[in-house]
């Protein structure tokens, strides 16, 4: 699995890309969120906003979205384009 | 399946809004009645006062997947020749052209709502994020309630 972080969250992460060869248990969206928060600072307060957004295989999901490791896992906050 | 209405560009170089509404206009020599186009700039005041420019950063991908749906909802509610969308990313300076939208239809009514709606979604759905840059250094801009406000209203 493919996990891109962008924006803000990038630069808190100082992460944009990691790849899972394993889903560690992990079923949702919000169970990869869950594993990748308790790793201790920056993630655990950086992944904890309010307002943060995850895409499943490049579309706007939720925490309870079904994953696989195949797929594309994306967090970021709030867009600002336009 | 037929060809999806629109192009959509993510490009770090500045556009031409004359070309890109000439490029419209030639489309459909016969059926176009109205071409509503809008651009968006770097201002001085965002989030704060003295933005002296701006960082763009993108979801490659994502971006032209929700624009494009963005542009098929526009389809399904107006009678529409053809759009473009062009966002740009990177570095940008006071002034310069960050986004433009074209609408080409038969009756300016169509075209002028389907640029807005356009405009209103590509705000609140599209995976953009602006950093504006200060003297005192550089700031993510905050999403904005007035945006998802605009965007509610179409539903």
């Amino acid at each position: 699995m493919k996990i891109l972080f962008f924006a803000s969250l990038r630069e808190q992460l100082n992460t944009e890309e990691e790849q899972w060869k394993e889903l560690n248990g992990a079923l949702t969206a919000g169970d990869v969120l869950s594993q990748l928060q308790k790793r201790g600072e920056p993630w655990t307060s950086s992944l904890n906003a309010e307002r943060l957004l995850v895409s499943v295989n490049q579309e706007i999901s939720n925490l309870r979205t079904k994953i696989t490791v195949d797929d594309e896992l994306a967090f970021f906050p709030p867009v600002t384009g336009g | 399946m037929p060809t999806k209405l629109g192009s959509i560009r993510i490009q770090k170089a500045d556009f031409s809004i004359d070309e890109e509404y000439q490029r419209l206009r030639a489309a459909h020599p016969s059926q176009n009645g109205a071409i509503c186009t809008f651009s968006g700039l770097v201002r001085e005041f965002g989030d704060k006062e003295g933005v002296t420019g701006m960082f763009l950063e993108h979801y490659p991908g994502m971006t032209e997947h929700s624009l494009q749906l963005i542009i098929d909802q526009a389809a399904v509610r107006w009678i529409l020749n053809d759009v473009v969308v062009i966002h740009r990313v990177g570095q940008l300076s006071l002034s310069d052209q960050i986004v433009f939208v074209g609408v080409s239809s038969a009756h300016r009514a169509d075209a002028f709502a389907a640029c807005e709606f356009i405009m209103d979604y590509l705000k609140t759905d599209a995976p953009f994020w602006k950093k504006e840059c200060h003297d005192e250094g550089d700031e993510w801009v905050e999403a904005k309630e007035s945006d998802l406000s605009r965007t509610k209203k179409w539903s």
